[in-house]
């Protein structure tokens, strides 16, 4: 498999995460936490704060915003990257809902691993 | 031997004329009051801010039960007296007679209802005591059509009260424009303006011919043949002396009750007082006259016989909240009268003067009424203003252009300018307290002077008062809003959730114009709660605005494990419970073991996935959630008391359990740590908790607001009460109190310091009636409440919460 090419994964239904929710994958390389957020949209980045690496899918989502459950750093779900004054970032998953399926791009976390 | 002194009513004027007896001398009169009403002497000058919703009752009672009892006074609550016997000096209501040496009649006025055919209907109403406004606060439940008939002070009231309340309100007025007696036509048409933009219709000219409906009423009818469907009539046209049971008793009564100067009626023995009272040809409706009556009455009881009240000019504001109105004096126009007019349309803002001889001797302003009471002061003083005349309407501050700044007009101000109309408080009083008793606060000046403690219309003005005093020093105290998604503070927002009803996190966002789409991780867990505690039983938890430890009922550590606490009640365990805990350790591989502060066990290091097995497994040992992780009651904790203890003098290991049995479960703006000792020598440490219990030989001092963690404070004294069962129902009294008040993660004792120790003594301890309301919603919340939530997520709910969404290990590495 290269890097470029993608390789969709079913990770399941995007009803099985609540509004404003979030649900863990787990992958060889660490979890992954996927994201829904008020307005029904996903998002995938690693289950991992820059900070120190609090499980981000138990924090509370607001907007399009996760706020880390250990010390309360904002991390957003479009860039993976910490808002306001806090400074890292976190990796984002390519994904795409497909009548009411989530799939996520498996590729990318492998290449940038491998990168 | 005291001499006998009885009221009759219990309204603002005699309130305030007993305040001034007992300031002065305490204990030459035994007082006796009859209130037709069936409560304490409130505010009603707030019951607007009621009926709108921005108060509560609570917050308008003058002199709760306690002061009742403080002043030895005997209250007769919903004892309307029927007869005064002049010759044997003594007053009747039903079976009770009472006998005085002076009387005091403060009948007040009743409500004019026009006698239009239909005006008995059910569902026509007046405005004038608190029943009225619960009358109309249940009819405003249908969210129906309401008919106010009365533009003036009263009615406009109301109907922006019912329009706040969700009703579809047409004020109906007779005459050409609103607050005809208040306003000139210009600021009447203002005001009309204003008073459409926010919703209602009105309609002027408007003669009502009937009040239409079978049964109750269904519309009213104009004499033009207009007909306006309604549900709710409210008739707001102007107020008539009471004074039915005066002319009864033979005492002269014109319009009102006649009194002299003295406030004497044509019975030496009896003074009239109030709305109800005659003087000089003139009866009176606002605060300011009818508490200089009162200090008249106050001063003639304790033989001054120099004091008498001579009518003087009076100011008007009207409380509804957005529209700044100030109206004093006369302002008719006349052929030796002068005006001076300012009109500034795009800022909406008017201002009329009207010149008599070089004096003012009246004044209207619509839109910017800061400089009110400075006009009022030249106004009651009839200053000579030929020498300012040429920038006069510009206020006191003008001075070649520059923008006014508030602070300097407050402080030029000369020491007698009138701030507090309600109460009569003059500048040099309020700044002679600032300085003397080193007040720093509006709330410390309110307790000191009374000023703005009644409306409250003045207290922008005390406010600048205390920062031109104070200079530097003194930061007004602004509202704190919750967090960057709203302008509203904490209790801004608890109680608009109140006043308009709103039970979703959606619906308050929407009604209270939340700036972000769905709130943040700092208000949404403090909204969630407030809903949860104003509504018990109808609000549906939204765990998704719950931190995580209370989504998961357990908590979360520095590496993403969880800890689990069951409850040990009052730190009572048994040899089962420990065993049952032991095999869970095994089973589960849990690393850490540990006995807490609170008298109970911690398992550290369970996986997410484990928690509800490992919930079971003590579920099935008899064990329950401890709420470790809540913002709720956690521990109580006890010595062994006299059961075993040598010292011991009450049972507090049982009292400890009575009260973690009764309480667990109950959501609570922070954490609530308890704990009971059994003797002063207080082995459980109830002396730095948020509520405990010192058992001694006499029964229970009940102590709170302590704290042992980011601060450290020992607990204040709540009481002393000789049982048990008193000593839980003070506590959960307490605890609901704080429910009802505390803003979200505000601890008991940030709280306590907050409203005051003594507030909260008074609502808890003494006011029996207000403890066992208290106690009453919190039983009822913990119908609700007391579920163990372990138990629920071992029954299957959110088990989303406790499982990957999917497992792409095994895919990976088989490829």
């Amino acid at each position: 498999m290269t890097a470029t090419e993608q390789a969709w994964i079913d990770i399941g239904a995007i009803e099985d995460i609540p509004l404003r929710g979030a649900r863990v994958v787990k992958t060889a390389h660490g979890c992954v936490a996927v994201f829904r957020t008020a307005e029904n949209e996903a998002f995938a980045i690693d289950d991992r704060c820059p900070h120190k690496g609090g499980p981000l899918s138990q924090g509370i989502v607001h907007g399009t915003s996760v706020t880390c459950p250990l010390h309360n750093w904002v991390i957003s779900l479009e860039s993976g990257a910490a808002m306001g004054t806090d400074k890292g970032a976190v990796r984002t998953f390519t994904l795409q809902v497909v009548g009411g399926r989530i799939l996520i791009d498996r590729a990318a976390p492998v290449a940038r691993n491998a990168a | 031997m005291s001499r006998k002194l009885v009221v009759i009513g219990n309204g603002m004027a005699p309130g305030r004329a007993l305040d001034k007896l007992f300031e002065a001398s305490p204990e030459a009169y035994d007082v006796t009051i009859f209130n037709a009403e069936p409560r304490v002497n409130y505010d009603r000058i707030m019951l607007s801010p009621v009926l709108s919703g921005e108060k509560s009752f609570e917050q308008i009672v003058i002199h709760g039960d306690g002061w009742y009892v403080k002043h030895g006074v005997t209250l007769y609550k919903g004892c309307k007296v029927t007869g005064i016997d002049r010759t044997t000096k003594t007053v009747t209501s039903g079976s009770i007679t009472a006998p005085y040496d002076k009387l005091i009649v403060a009948t007040g006025s009743l409500p004019i209802i026009i006698p239009v055919p239909g005006h008995k209907l059910p569902g026509v109403l007046a405005y004038r005591d608190l029943d009225d406004v619960h009358a109309m606060l249940f009819a405003a439940k249908s969210r129906g059509r309401a008919v106010v008939i009365g533009g003036g002070l009263l009615g406009l009231e109301a109907a922006a009260g019912l329009t706040e309340r969700g009703m579809d309100v047409t004020v109906l007025h007779l005459m050409p424009t609103l607050m005809e007696k208040q306003l000139d036509p210009a600021a009447g048409h203002l005001l009309k303006r204003a008073v459409e933009a926010r919703g209602i219709k009105v309609i002027t000219k408007a003669d009502t011919e009937a009040i239409l409906g079978n049964g109750k009423v269904e519309a009213v009818r104009l004499k033009d043949g207009t007909e306006l469907p309604a549900d709710l009539v409210v008739m707001a046209v102007g107020i008539k002396p009471n004074a039915a049971l005066a002319r009864e008793a033979g005492l002269t009564v014109n319009r009102g009750i006649v009194v002299d100067g003295a406030m004497r009626t044509s019975d030496p023995d009896i003074f009239a007082l109030g709305e109800c009272a005659e003087a000089q040809g003139q009866t009176f409706g606002l605060v300011a006259p009818l508490y200089e009556m009162a200090g008249v009455v106050a001063a003639r009881l304790t033989g001054d016989a120099s004091a008498e009240f001579t009518p003087s000019a009076t100011a008007t504001k009207l409380k509804v909240t957005g529209i700044n109105l100030f109206s004093a004096g006369d302002f008719a126009e006349g052929k030796d009268r002068e005006e001076i007019v300012l009109r500034d349309a795009a800022r909406g803002v008017y201002k009329r003067l009207v010149l008599q001889a070089n004096k003012l001797i009246g004044a209207v302003f619509y839109g910017d009424t800061a400089d009110g009471a400075w006009f009022f002061d030249l106004l009651k003083k009839g200053t000579d203003i030929s020498q300012m005349r040429e920038t006069l309407i510009f206020g006191p501050s003008f001075a070649g252009g520059a923008p006014l700044d508030p602070t300097a007009a407050v402080a030029a101000l000369p020491d007698e300018a009138e701030i507090c109309g309600c109460n009569g408080v003059c500048k040099g009083r309020i700044v002679g307290a600032i300085t003397a008793q080193g007040l720093t606060t509006l709330e410390d000046v309110r307790a000191h002077t009374k000023a703005s403690a009644s409306c409250g219309s003045c207290t922008g003005l005390v406010e600048q008062l205390i920062k031109s005093t104070l200079g530097e020093a003194y930061e007004a105290a602004a509202v704190l809003p919750m967090c960057s998604c709203t302008k509203l503070g904490h209790d801004d927002v608890r109680r608009l959730i109140v006043a308009k009803e709103l039970k979703t996190i959606p619906d308050l966002m929407q009604a209270l114009e939340w700036k972000t789409s769905c709130g943040c991780a700092k208000c949404r867990p403090a909204l969630n709660y407030y809903l949860l505690a104003t509504w018990p039983g109808e609000y549906r938890d939204d765990g998704q605005s719950r931190f995580i430890n209370e989504r998961v009922h357990a908590n979360i550590q520095k590496d993403g494990t969880y800890s689990v606490v069951p409850r040990m009640w009052g730190g009572l365990t048994t040899a089962n419970e420990l065993r049952a805990i032991a095999d869970v350790a095994d089973k589960f591989e849990i690393p850490t073991v540990k006995v807490t502060g609170g008298q109970r066990i911690d398992l550290l290091g369970v996986r997410k996935e484990d928690l509800p097995a490992v919930w079971a497994d003590l579920n099935k040992a008899g064990m329950v959630s401890g709420h470790a992780y809540a913002k709720g009651l956690r521990t109580v904790k006890t010595c062994v008391g006299k059961e075993w203890c040598r010292f011991g003098t009450q049972d507090s290991t049982g009292l400890g359990v009575r009260i973690e049995k009764f309480m667990w479960g109950s959501w609570t703006p922070a954490k609530v740590k308890m704990a009971v000792s059994g003797c002063p020598r207080n082995c459980a440490e109830a002396t730095c908790k948020d509520v405990g219990v010192i058992c001694v030989e006499s029964g229970y001092d009940i102590h709170f607001a302590g704290a042992a963690g980011l601060d450290v404070k020992g607990t204040e004294v709540l009481g002393h009460v000789v049982s048990e069962d008193e000593a839980v129902e003070v506590i959960a009294a307490l605890v609901q109190l704080y429910r009802e008040e505390g803003r979200y993660l505000e601890r008991i004792y940030k709280w306590a310091k907050r409203v005051g120790i003594d507030t909260i003594k008074k609502q808890v301890l003494d006011d029996r009636e207000r403890r066992k309301a208290l106690l009453e919603r919190f039983a009822f919340s913990q119908k609700f409440a007391q579920v163990d939530p372990w138990a629920e997520r071992v029954a299957g709910k959110d088990a989303h919460e406790f499982a990957p969404m999917a497992d792409l290990t095994f895919k990976e590495a088989a490829e």
